[in-house]
């Protein structure tokens, strides 16, 4: 369904743009109906970056983005809101994703300005009555009434509904939850559960473990642009292969375990030195880890 | 960087700030307006605003009803030279025998005239080149850039000597043009800082995912948000259009086929008035240049005060 | 040693007192870490701010705090400043920016030294010290701010924080916004302090209750103003007594537990408001357990040894 092919990013840094900031390096993946992906990897691994570049926020610099194989960087006019028909995202910061001066709602009827003008006032009100019933939002408990007005929680869900109003079928979701209190982090995630069983793929862009753990299917481990190890969820935690996975999952504070018991003898890099990261390469059935030789030529 | 919900320094201040927005308590510059009454509430009870309305709005009344109340033509030479105010010539006359008054009230016209038509071509042309540039950003943004700053260098003093001897400027509408051409870059570029900032908010995001286009998105994003940086704005280039076309008037660069408070005092300045003692001549067009334009400037600052609280007097 | 009895800080508002922390009596032994644990709003933050400073909002109603034998006067903020730094010393939540841009390092510890009436040169080698603890370079005086990193500015901040070995060291949201390997070092480092001397007893603020398992070894859970919990980390992850705590528990995905097998859930419903709490238990309307006595309040009481909680099903 989406298929992210040798992607780059690279910035322009420095006086005059001279200097190149290669933000996100030859990732590939894909993702398929119904499959959940989490990208897990710390600040300024470019996960962000990527979800922006499938979202059509951001521009790949090398490599292409297909969707159904359809090259996305090709669209333009009425071929990218179709692809806004099929393709949403949904970003941490609750309280910044709504324009302050007007009622949360608004983002529903921008909406249905922009896809759904030919529908009747209750043709419109039944199926948003759907979406925000498949979010488990009350109507009457949030509609017409302000983002300082809703929780954190319900922010998120009403931007889940308006995702979900526009029948996608993949949602990235970027950190949706980390600026959520505990209690209410485990329903949005079950939320993003369920929808996935429905047939939803969902690219679920992370930098804590556990929550990657508990919803997605497949998993890639990011590294300063780089993806280090991409595999079935339970083999990659299961089986981490590369230093760099083996050091965030025993530094990950756990709830039954000390971290003392957890250090297998890995030796933890302090500060993260860089380590040469060559192509990946299959260690067994769909789990890759880059190689750690130094990559020819670059 | 955004704050969660653990971040928040005291999450029982944060409640506070939530709760008192949602009062008519202590509203925030990007408070949702739940009607105009609200904005008008806090807007006049503030002193400094009040002050300054007063005062612009006593110099509109008097330019509106001044010229129904005389019947001289401001440039006619109708009575006696040189004449203290009296009952007939309330503010005295010139020493070309015209009627101080007259002048006065017609010039404020002039200057009312030259502040919205040159105030509002430069806020025009200022939101534009900043919002565009703002939010397009890349080379857009060098190229709106590279204009703003030349336009910017400009002195327009020089540039309206050069465009006076070729084009004879009639009106004051003109002049207030051709302010409005050259005092537009300090504009964009505030407009544009602010674009910068506000673009990166992840509302603007979802409005793009909504299939919103660049233009839309400015004019029902960014600049609602903006709507009271844009009103002040549009204050302050009012005043400085008035500034600037008094200014020029007074170097005898404006339009001298009718009267204006700036003509009127280098009229006073080149006949001696100050030697003299003709006070009754500038001291007028002085008073209300620094009228209006005090007033707009001391209307902005209680509108600053009103827009965001932390500036209020409690 | 911590003594704090029946303490009470309310916020200002236009609409009224927010209490947000009512009646708080616990106590904290010399050379114990304990955590401080709750969800936003709980008021966990004000708590540990008000031991060492009030600030403008905070108003204090009532209560004790008692360090040493000596009681804090907490009320009063220029009496505090003989006991700020010296002997209650807080690392503060937004530490990353609490950093001057403008200022080299080394003025700033020089500044906050000497605002103690402290020189600078005589502290200079136990500074030294405990940089290399921390694994900086002397050098990072030398710099700005900007050039140092999240993890590295966390560091530097601990280090001048507990610098005089103050008696208690508030740690105020220090790991919240570190990648998870920082945030593991940073909460080493916070033991290591404690157990070199730096410090005598601790107090780590966070809503992470995982990263107060592996360092704390008291856990206090707040909700709303009050106190809910308190016992030793082992106990409270295995075997918590207050509703509260083990709802939120079983709502933290670990890693090793998975939708598809384990649908864990969260507690439904929001924390009460605490301009006008309800009388009576304040989780009451959101706790499976509820009944007709916890329209009384129930006391922060002992429930089994070195085992507080405030739920009349506790003690059952």
């Amino acid at each position: 369904m989406l298929e992210v092919d040798t992607c780059c990013k690279e910035y322009r840094v420095g006086a005059f743009g001279s200097g190149a900031l290669l933000a996100v390096r030859d990732v590939s993946f894909d993702v398929q109906p119904g499959e959940v992906v989490s990208l897990i990897g710390e600040s300024g691994s470019g996960k962000s970056t990527i979800g922006r570049m499938i979202l059509r926020l951001a521009r790949v610099t090398r490599g292409t983005i297909t969707f159904d194989g359809v090259d996305i960087a090709r669209l333009q006019g009425r071929r990218l809101k179709e692809y806004y028909g099929d393709v949403q995202g949904v970003f941490q910061d609750p309280f910044s994703s709504y324009n302050p001066i007007f009622k949360a709602d608004r983002v529903f009827t921008m909406l249905r300005s922009e896809y759904f003008s030919g529908l009747s006032t209750s043709e419109w009100d039944a199926k948003l009555g759907k979406a925000l019933d498949a979010v488990s939002l009350d109507p009457g408990a949030v509609l017409g009434k302000y983002p300082h007005q809703l929780s954190g929680g319900q922010l998120q869900r009403l931007l889940v509904a308006r995702a979900l109003l526009l029948d996608i079928r993949l949602l990235v979701a970027d950190e949706i939850i980390s600026m959520l209190d505990a209690s209410t982090r485990i329903d949005v995630l079950n939320l993003l559960g369920d929808l996935k069983s429905r047939g939803l793929g969902i690219l679920f862009i992370t930098h804590d473990l556990s929550l990657g753990h508990y919803i997605s299917d497949t998993t890639m481990i990011l590294r300063r642009g780089r993806v280090v190890e991409r595999g079935p969820t339970q083999v990659v935690f299961g089986n981490p292969l590369h230093p760099y996975t083996r050091t965030l999952l025993t530094s990950v504070p756990k709830l039954h375990q000390r971290w003392g018991d957890l250090d297998d003898g890995h030796v933890r890099r302090a500060g993260g030195e860089p380590l040469a990261e060559g192509p990946l390469v299959e260690v067994e059935d769909g789990h890759f880890v880059a190689s750690l030789a130094p990559e020819a030529g670059t | 960087m955004a704050v969660s919900d653990h971040e928040r320094t005291d999450p029982a201040a944060d409640r506070i700030a939530t709760l008192d927005v949602a009062a008519p308590g202590v509203p925030i510059a990007a408070r949702p307006r739940s009607g105009r009454s609200e904005f008008a509430y806090f807007a006049l009870r503030n002193w400094k605003f009040d002050l300054g309305l007063g005062v612009v709005l006593v110099c509109v009344a008097a330019a509106l009803v001044g010229p129904l109340l005389t019947d001289h033509e401001p440039l006619a030479f109708t009575g006696p030279t040189d004449q203290p105010p009296s009952s007939e010539y309330w503010f005295g006359t010139t020493s070309f025998g015209q009627d101080v008054f007259t002048q006065f009230v017609y010039g404020l016209r002039a200057a009312l005239v030259v502040g919205i038509v040159g105030g509002g071509i430069a806020w025009l042309l200022g939101a534009v080149v900043g919002f565009t540039a703002g939010y397009r950003g890349g080379w857009v943004d060098d190229v709106l850039n590279m204009l703003t700053n030349v336009v910017l260098v400009i002195p327009t003093i020089a540039l309206l000597i050069i465009v006076a001897a070729y084009v004879d400027v009639h009106s004051y509408a003109t002049e207030a043009v051709l302010i409005g051409l050259t005092s537009w870059p300090w504009a964009a570029r505030a407009v544009r800082a602010q674009t910068f900032s506000l673009k990166t908010r992840e509302f603007v995001d979802v409005a793009r995912l909504s299939g919103r286009g660049t233009r839309q998105i400015i004019a029902t994003e960014l600049a609602p948000n903006m709507s009271s940086y844009l009103l002040m704005m549009f204050i302050l280039l009012f005043g400085g259009a008035i500034l600037i076309g008094a200014s020029l008037d007074f170097l005898g660069l404006g339009p001298s086929e009718s009267i204006s408070l700036g003509l009127m005092m280098n009229n006073a300045f080149l006949s001696s008035a100050l030697i003299l003692g003709m006070w009754w001549w500038f001291v007028p067009p002085g008073v209300g240049i620094i009228a209006i334009v005090g007033g707009l400037y001391v209307m902005n600052v209680g509108l600053d005060e009103v827009f965001n609280p932390k500036l209020r007097e409690r | 040693m911590l003594r704090v009895d029946g303490l009470s800080v309310y916020y200002q508002s236009l609409r009224g007192d927010v209490k947000a922390v009512d009646g708080a009596s616990f106590e904290i032994a010399d050379g114990e870490i304990m955590g401080l644990a709750g969800e936003s709003g709980c008021g966990k933050s004000t708590l540990g701010k008000s031991l060492v400073r009030m600030d403008a909002r905070m108003r204090y109603v009532g209560g004790s705090v008692e360090l040493d034998g000596r009681e804090l006067p907490i009320w009063d903020d220029a009496k505090m400043n003989a006991f700020r730094f010296k002997e209650v010393s807080i690392i503060p939540q937004y530490a990353l920016s609490a950093l001057n841009p403008t200022r080299k390092i080394g003025q700033m510890a020089e500044e906050l030294l000497s605002s103690r009436d402290v020189h600078l040169d005589r502290v200079l080698p136990e500074l030294r010290r405990r940089l290399d603890l921390v694994g900086l370079s002397e050098s990072v005086l030398g710099r700005f701010p900007i050039e140092l990193s999240g993890g590295m500015k966390q560091r530097v901040v601990m280090v001048l924080s507990s610098l005089l070995d103050p008696s208690l060291l508030i740690a105020d949201e220090v790991t919240s916004a570190l990648d998870v390997s920082t945030q593991r070092a940073v909460s080493e480092l916070l033991v290591e302090f404690r157990d070199r001397g730096f410090v005598k007893s601790m107090i780590v603020i966070t809503h992470d209750l995982s990263v107060l398992y592996q360092i704390a070894d008291t856990i206090l859970v707040m909700y709303a103003g009050k106190l809910a919990e308190k016992a030793a980390s082992d106990t409270i992850v295995d075997a918590p007594a207050h509703p509260y705590t083990r709802m939120l528990l079983s709502s933290l995905p670990e890693v090793g537990v998975r939708f598809a097998e384990k649908r864990l859930s969260g507690i439904p419903g929001r924390p009460p408001s605490l301009l006008d709490p309800p009388g009576g238990c304040r989780f009451r309307a959101r706790c499976p357990l509820a009944f007709d006595r916890c329209g009384e309040e129930p006391p922060f009481d002992e429930v089994a040894p070195v085992h507080s909680a405030a739920c009349w099903k506790a003690a059952a």
